[in-house]
């Protein structure tokens, strides 16, 4: 009978090189969806690595200062939190466990959304909005931070990536 | 002018000190100029001091927010001083082990 062997590991590989300019993408609108990128990007700076951030769709709310103070973690059809769909539906449990969230966040010296995006800029990470979501919602530069570099196509967004890793969130 | 590998020192892989009392300043320009600041200004000392203090007093490294909270220099001009990541960078030159935290 065959048997099977573990595949070798190649130990002679080259080094492989450094990553040196990130474009990360965030898509999604809740707050645990929003962190993760900014977690990412912040690091990426951290570690002297270019970072762009595109908020794109519902992401977008990260950037809009009528909602960014304000986003909560989605407590239904999350099932990563393990609750209950009927207790994660019931009135206040999202800014109960919103609550929860920032509390561990701030011990670990997470910054809120907002002053996260300050701290993002002030490292030299550049953030970019998505032009298609910006026309669908009938937004303006106006409705968002300050810092927010430029409002761009998809296009454009490949061009500005070139040569670097894109991550989507 | 220091030369490091004249000296007996305890540095991981990458070039972080692992015992914080074997450091003093001429190690610190040493170790500055091995990353390619040339010259450790006012300004440079003022972030490095502060992240080795930090790290004496408390066991850990402040995070890139403290720092720019509580050094007295911006995130800005912390990128400014230290391109190629200011936390990462004023550890190393401050004789500090390399920092572990994600923020």
């Amino acid at each position: 009978m065959a048997t099977l062997t573990a595949p070798q590991l190649e130990t002679d590989r080259p080094t492989p090189t450094p990553i040196e300019k990130v474009s990360i993408i965030i898509s999604k609108g809740s707050f645990e969806s929003v962190y993760p990128g900014l977690i990412m990007a912040n690091g990426a700076r951290m570690e002297g690595i270019e970072a762009n951030v595109f908020f794109t769709f519902f992401g977008m709310d990260a950037i809009n200062t009528k909602r960014n103070a304000s986003m909560k973690v989605a407590t239904v059809g999350n099932p990563g939190l393990h609750l209950p769909t009927w207790l994660g539906a019931l009135p206040g449990v999202s800014a109960l466990v919103t609550r929860m969230f920032n509390r561990e966040m701030e011990k670990l010296d997470i910054p809120p959304i907002p002053e996260f995006l300050e701290l993002l800029s002030d490292s030299g990470a550049r953030l970019f909005a998505c032009k298609a979501t910006v026309d669908m919602f009938h937004l303006t530069k106006k409705d968002f931070i300050p810092q927010l570099e430029d409002i761009i196509t998809v296009g454009q967004f490949y061009e500005m990536a070139a040569g670097g890793e894109i991550i989507f969130t | 002018m220091t030369d490091l590998l004249t000296l007996d020192l305890d540095r991981d892989a990458e070039g972080f000190l692992q015992q914080p009392e074997q450091w003093n300043r001429e190690i610190g320009i040493a170790i500055a100029r091995e990353c390619g600041i040339a010259e450790m200004t006012a300004r440079h000392w003022q972030v490095c001091e502060f992240m080795r203090n930090t790290y004496l007093a408390n066991g850990a490294a402040p995070s890139i927010r403290t720092l720019g909270k509580e050094s007295g220099v911006t995130v800005k001009e912390l990128y400014q001083l230290f391109p190629k990541g200011p936390a990462k960078l004023a550890a190393k030159i401050g004789g500090i082990p390399k920092p572990h935290g994600c923020i």
